[in-house]
């Protein structure tokens, strides 16, 4: 294979380490499901999980046990509901004599300016968040800080340095140089704050195309460990400009994963018995994926010139 | 079905989504939220506030989603936007700078101040029920210029004592929290309006919620059950308005066709 282009398996089995700290990153757009359905299959455990928003696909890894503890700030199946495996790991009445999931939790802009610490190689990121909330209480990792040039306190987080970040793209070339469009989350914090890089796209395209349009590249190959090119590799959630979110599986996640043995069932259905996302989308079907496309919006072009 | 507008029956729903549209009235940029707020934000820039800017905290300013967002991060939000921005930014420059006016915020829990809860029902460490926690909410709370609420009225939601502070309404009181805001450098006014399925709720000089409109087949009594603390209500009371037949046309055929929020 040229370049850093391997495959799923290969880059989960030699980039994630059992009690890694690993951040699938994407805000409910560019979804890593594919990579967190191998993290899965490979039965890689006692892994911290970090995500703003845990999603569906965080609540899959912690019903399949891949997890001690999960770093977050907002915890949802968002515009659904709860996500209830995740929620059986915390409420005491449901966890009994099992072990509870540890959990440490920010707000959206907390875990931003920890990745963003992180990415920048600095101690601590202040915000003007938290003030007078429980939230410093409940983590005493957000710190109230006095300004150096006032009398001003703010509050401080950490950095947070995940040990692999994955990220799903539109597209990368063979060195890993990435391109999105449409939302972008954190999904560049959060991979110059990781010690790897695991990029997975739609697409892998010439180097050329990277260099056409350069204003659309968030992450240069120069911190990419692993280039895994898998088609849906985000299904059910969206990627823009390619597929929608399947909001019936979004739906349909809620009533089985509130039943522990559905859960189970459909991790084996979909995870476990599958050997890896191209046997996923072969099991979805041309026609349900086909029904996911949206319209047409190209964006118009741009003249970057040229100056030999 | 909770009254009749120009012959035309409406829901609680569409009441409470038509008196926060309305309060909404020249605002210029609002944070929006999925649900709800995304439905009242829509009519309202269809209506009383065409020139409001939309920003998602995923990461856009000046959206013009063609459908209703399936979640926060729907790519209907992106397409024919003004700008696209990182979440980062969007925090730091647009909310945190003070570009925001009004931001949205749901609660599990408030209090007469507007104190919210969305982090857990009962202790922290060992909680009934798990809830999704802040998200963007206490950014919101602290740093968007008027910040609206928009729920339904219950004793188990309108309490006297929350379990956890999520995101800071005016505190103990107006003077206490005045205060510490100007200390702190906060960009917020704090909580302006509570939109509920029976009335409308604004804040008196001492900080506490007043009810300033009750909605159409609503009764004080069913606001006084429906609320853990007795409430203040305003001694010039007065009847919100019934939803016009262009609001509820706008509702059902452009916002929510399929009904997810308004039945």
């Amino acid at each position: 294979m040229p370049g850093k282009v391997t495959t799923m398996r290969d880059a989960v089995a030699d980039l994630v380490r059992d009690g890694d700290t690993v951040a699938i990153e994407g805000f409910t757009h560019l979804i890593g499901f594919s990579a967190g359905h191998e993290i899965i299959r490979q039965r890689k455990r006692d892994l911290t999980l970090a995500r703003m928003t845990p999603d569906v696909i965080y609540d899959q890894m912690i019903a399949a046990g891949v997890a001690r503890k999960l770093i977050f700030s907002w915890l949802g199946n968002p515009g659904v509901g709860g996500l209830n495996a995740i929620r059986r790991r915390i409420e005491p009445a449901s966890v009994g004599d099992g072990t509870a999931l540890e959990v440490e939790e920010y707000s959206h802009f907390g875990m931003v300016a920890r990745y963003t610490a992180g990415a920048a190689n600095l101690p601590f990121m202040p915000l003007r968040s938290y003030f007078e909330t429980d939230l410093p209480a409940a983590n005493p990792l957000i710190r109230e800080i006095r300004s150096p040039y006032s009398e001003e306190t703010v509050y401080a987080v950490p950095p947070l340095n995940p040990d692999v970040t994955v990220v799903h793209a539109q597209r990368a070339d063979v060195a890993g140089n990435t391109q999105v469009w449409g939302l972008l989350g954190c999904q560049k914090e959060a991979a110059f704050a990781a010690e790897r890089v695991i990029v997975v796209v739609e697409e892998l395209v010439d180097e050329a195309v990277i260099r056409a349009d350069p204003n659309r590249t968030i992450i240069p190959g120069l911190i990419v460990d692993a280039v895994v090119v898998e088609p849906f590799g985000a299904h059910p959630s969206y990627v823009q400009g390619a597929y929608d979110r399947d909001n019936r599986f979004y739906l349909d996640w809620d009533p089985i994963s509130r039943d522990e043995a559905a859960t189970q069932a459909w991790l084996r259905d979909w995870v476990y018995g599958l050997d890896g996302r191209a046997a996923y989308v072969e099991k979805l079907g041309d026609a349900h994926l086909a029904s996911l496309r949206p319209g047409s919006a190209p964006s118009g072009s741009v003249d970057y010139g040229t100056y030999a | 079905m909770t009254g009749v507008a120009d012959d035309v029956a409406f829901s609680k729903s569409e009441m409470m989504i038509v008196a926060a549209a309305r309060e909404l009235a020249g605002q210029r940029v609002c944070f929006v939220g999925v649900g709800l707020p995304n439905i009242a934000v829509n009519l309202a820039k269809r209506t009383v506030a065409p020139d409001m800017e939309l920003v998602y905290e995923a990461g856009v300013f000046g959206a013009r989603p063609a459908r209703l967002p399936l979640s926060i991060g729907d790519p209907t939000i992106v397409t024919g936007a003004t700008a696209v921005v990182s979440m980062f930014e969007l925090f730091a420059f647009y909310l945190q700078r003070g570009l925001v006016d009004v931001g949205f915020l749901g609660a599990a829990q408030i209090d007469r101040f507007g104190n919210i809860n969305t982090t857990v029902i009962g202790d922290y460490a060992a909680p009934r029920t798990r809830l999704p926690g802040s998200g963007g909410a206490c950014e919101i709370a602290i740093n968007a210029r008027n910040v609206f609420v928009i729920m339904r009225q219950s004793s188990r939601s309108f309490v006297e004592r929350i379990d956890f502070r999520t995101s800071p309404g005016n505190l103990g009181g107006a003077e206490q929290a005045d205060a510490i805001r100007r200390a702190g450098g906060w960009q917020g006014r704090g909580p302006s309006v509570v939109v509920t399925d029976l009335g409308i709720w604004h804040f008196d000089e001492t900080g506490e919620m007043r009810l300033d409109s009750l909605h159409p087949g609503a009764t004080l009594d069913e606001v006084r059950e429906t609320i853990a603390w007795d409430p203040k209500i305003s001694p010039s009371l007065s009847p919100t308005p019934a939803p016009t037949a262009d609001e509820l046309r706008l509702v059902r055929e452009e916002l929510d066709p399929e009904g997810i929020y308004t039945k």
